[in-house]
């Protein structure tokens, strides 16, 4: 693309002043990737992580940026509540911390949770390794912008060794108005810490935006995260996360992934086991039905002796939804003994619906276990006719079978209450 | 209970009902028998209602209603089962919750009220009773990894809970050694009464040793081709299927 500042995305997104910190390092930074961006613009299909998701039509869009009614936007606090989540919750409204929907009493020893705006002001200097990242890789279109632009998010960390029972509840709400936002987030569990967090992205009053969420997830010797992300934004959203991952010796993190909402959306997950021994599991399902676009990018690299790997991942497409699946796994040279195995299987519930998917795997290491798989079908037709002819109806049949289809997934999640509800949401979500 | 008359139906644009006619009461079990390709497992399956078999001519009558008209899952509430001759795996469905989801689901097209997980819970651990299945099997997924005999032996505790009207036993001794297939025989028994009706269809009359019928039809190239008592499948036996149904062309392997 020769002038990317021609598109009305690009120009819309650069047409937004940046946040000024006065920080020195955080302004030289934004000023960086705001300039890789007007320069780079958006990737097209030529980039490979980016082969299946056209961002033409996106690209032709314009958004505002910012809103300065979001803190007076209305948010159906019901909403907010997940089962066996009742701990620490931050709520962000279109990109904005807002402390009247947020919980953070009394934190549990050993936590430190606050809002980016307000680290930003109190102590930033902890938050210039992460912040202060330029992003150069063709594709990163959206880390640049968001680099440039988020204002707000989450700073979190957990003390050396403390283990925090109740999981923290991250919310995104996207709400009302059409514009665009970015958050940005800077996790890190010491030493031997264990957290278990809630992210929760959701809709206030449907409406067509574009936002883009930036993690980035530290584990230190034997820390254990335990992330469940419920993804279920408005019809009309456009959501683009982008989570990093850095595992060192020994930290385990288990990720469970729902995909449920938006109109397109695209998941990075980047993860880097630098330590030996260290673990991670990503589990996830995605459903994109009506118009749908659901696109998950996984990039794994061992890099550290024994290290362990397993992911998997359900797509479930019905009407004309589009899912698309990339899961790319990297033993490194040095990493010998590691273990990575990646399935991912798809159904097609409609004719007009659509999954890609593509697992690979590149082994640098030695005395190294690897199984990978990926897989698209239909329902079963003897399965269904077995249901049917014992009563039970067809769409029950169907949803029961879909159900089953994806239950290993939340298998292993351990807090029953939310598993049970997680169930039940992905049920509500099949076609009739 | 059940009337066809002069059924003809197809599968991938071949005949292979040709005119099949067949009356049943309550009370009765009829065994159907014939060779391989003669037609045994379209019956049954046209009577349950799996996609793919045309029926191009003749009626299905269940009761004073039209059967053919019915979905397989409406079939079911009216009182209809099939045992399959080859049951399916499912992975992921639990035995228990599938059984009470099919229990429930015929309940409510009745308009009956349904059971709630602890009244279905005492009501199956009757019928193992019955059946002698471990409740094992209640815990595992539908039919995953279970033996050949252990398929056939929840089919019939499935029939158990389920108190169809019309039973329809494909091939059901098929695979099963005789310690399975004396079970199995063993739970058909418990089940006959004077409400039901059974309708076995078989290769082989060793199943009839321990499921006496009261009827026997040879099936042979899509019509019933003799019918008689007992003494008919002994018959069989001892000379095979040649020489059966003076109307049938010679070598129809249909």
């Amino acid at each position: 693309m020769s002038q990317p500042a021609s598109l009305p995305l690009v120009a819309s997104l650069l047409d937004a002043p940046l946040p000024v910190s006065g920080i020195a390092w955080l302004d030289a930074a934004r000023q960086e990737n705001r300039a890789a961006f007007a320069a780079g613009g958006l990737p097209d299909t030529r980039v490979e992580a980016w082969k299946y998701t056209v961002l033409r039509g996106l690209g032709q869009r314009s958004f505002a940026s910012g809103d300065a009614a979001a803190q007076t936007r209305a948010v159906d606090a019901s909403t907010l509540l997940l089962p066996g989540v009742d701990g620490v919750r931050l709520v962000f409204v279109n990109g904005e911390f807002r402390a009247d929907l947020s919980a953070l009493g009394e934190l549990p020893a050993g936590l430190s949770v606050q809002p980016l705006s307000r680290a930003l002001q109190t102590d930033a200097e902890p938050l210039r390794f992460a912040l202060s990242r330029h992003y150069r890789d063709v594709g990163d279109a959206f880390a640049q912008i968001n680099a440039a632009s988020a204002g707000d998010g989450v700073v979190l960390r957990v003390a050396a060794h403390a283990k925090i029972q109740r999981p923290v509840h991250l919310v995104f709400v996207g709400a009302e108005a059409e514009l665009a936002w970015h958050a940005r987030n800077v996790i890190e569990l010491g030493e031997g810490a264990q957290l278990s967090l809630v992210e929760q992205h959701l809709g206030s009053g449907e409406p067509s935006q574009l936002a883009t969420v930036v993690s980035d997830i530290a584990l230190r010797e034997g820390a254990q995260l335990h992330h469940v992300t419920l993804q279920a934004a408005s019809t009309g959203m456009n959501l683009i996360r982008r989570s990093s991952m850095r595992l060192h010796a020994r930290a385990q993190a288990t990720m469970h992934v729902l995909e449920l909402g938006g109109a397109l959306v695209r998941h990075d997950l980047h993860a880097e086991l630098v330590g030996d021994a260290a673990q991670l599991h990503t589990r996830g399902v995605f459903m994109p039905h009506g118009r749908q676009h659901v696109d998950t990018q996984l990039a794994i690299r061992h890099q550290a002796l024994g290290t362990t790997s397993t992911s998997l991942w359900r797509g479930v497409a019905s009407e004309r939804g589009r899912g698309v699946f990339r899961g790319a796994i990297v033993v490194a040279p040095g990493a010998d003994g590691s273990d990575a195995s990646l399935s991912n299987k798809n159904l097609l519930l409609s004719p007009g619906a659509e999954i890609d998917t593509k697992p690979e795997l590149e082994i640098y290491a030695d005395e190294v276990k690897a199984a990978h798989g990926a897989t698209v079908g239909q329902l079963d037709e003897r399965s269904l006719f077995y249901l049917r002819s014992r009563g039970i109806p067809l769409a029950e049949a169907r949803a029961l079978l879909t159900a089953a289809f994806c239950r290993a997934v939340l298998d292993d999640l351990p807090d029953t209450a939310l598993r049970e509800h997680l169930s039940s949401l992905l049920i509500a979500q099949l076609p009739a | 209970m059940l009337k066809i008359e002069n059924l003809h139906a197809r599968v991938e644009g071949r005949e292979i009902l040709k005119g099949l006619s067949l009356e049943v009461n309550a009370g009765e079990v009829h065994a159907i028998m014939g060779p391989n390709g003669a037609g045994k497992s379209t019956l049954g399956n046209v009577l349950s209602g799996r996609d793919g078999y045309e029926v191009t001519a003749g009626s299905v009558t269940y009761n004073g209603i039209d059967l053919l008209a019915l979905s397989p899952e409406a079939r079911a509430a009216a009182g209809v089962f099939l045992a399959f001759q080859y049951p399916v795996e499912i992975p992921g469905v639990n035995n228990t919750y599938f059984l009470r989801a099919a229990f429930n689901a015929q309940l409510k097209a009745r308009g009956e009220s349904e059971l709630d997980s602890m009244q279905f819970l005492k009501l199956v651990r009757e019928k193992l009773k019955v059946m002698q299945i471990s409740d094992e099997l209640l815990h595992r997924a539908v039919n995953e990894g279970f033996s050949g005999g252990e398929k056939k032996r929840n089919e019939i505790f499935q029939m158990a809970v389920l108190e169809p009207q019309l039973a329809i036993l494909d091939e059901t001794d098929s695979g099963l050694d005789i310690d399975a297939l004396k079970q199995v025989a063993q739970g058909v028994n418990a089940l006959r009464s004077p409400g039901r009706a059974f309708l076995m269809i078989t290769h082989y009359q060793r199943l009839l040793d321990y499921v006496v019928p009261d009827f026997v039809h040879v099936l042979a190239d899509g019509r019933i081709v003799e019918s008689g008592d007992r003494s008919l499948a002994l018959k069989l036996e001892a000379h095979g299927y040649a020489g059966i149904g003076a109307s049938q062309p010679a070598g129809a392997q249909a």
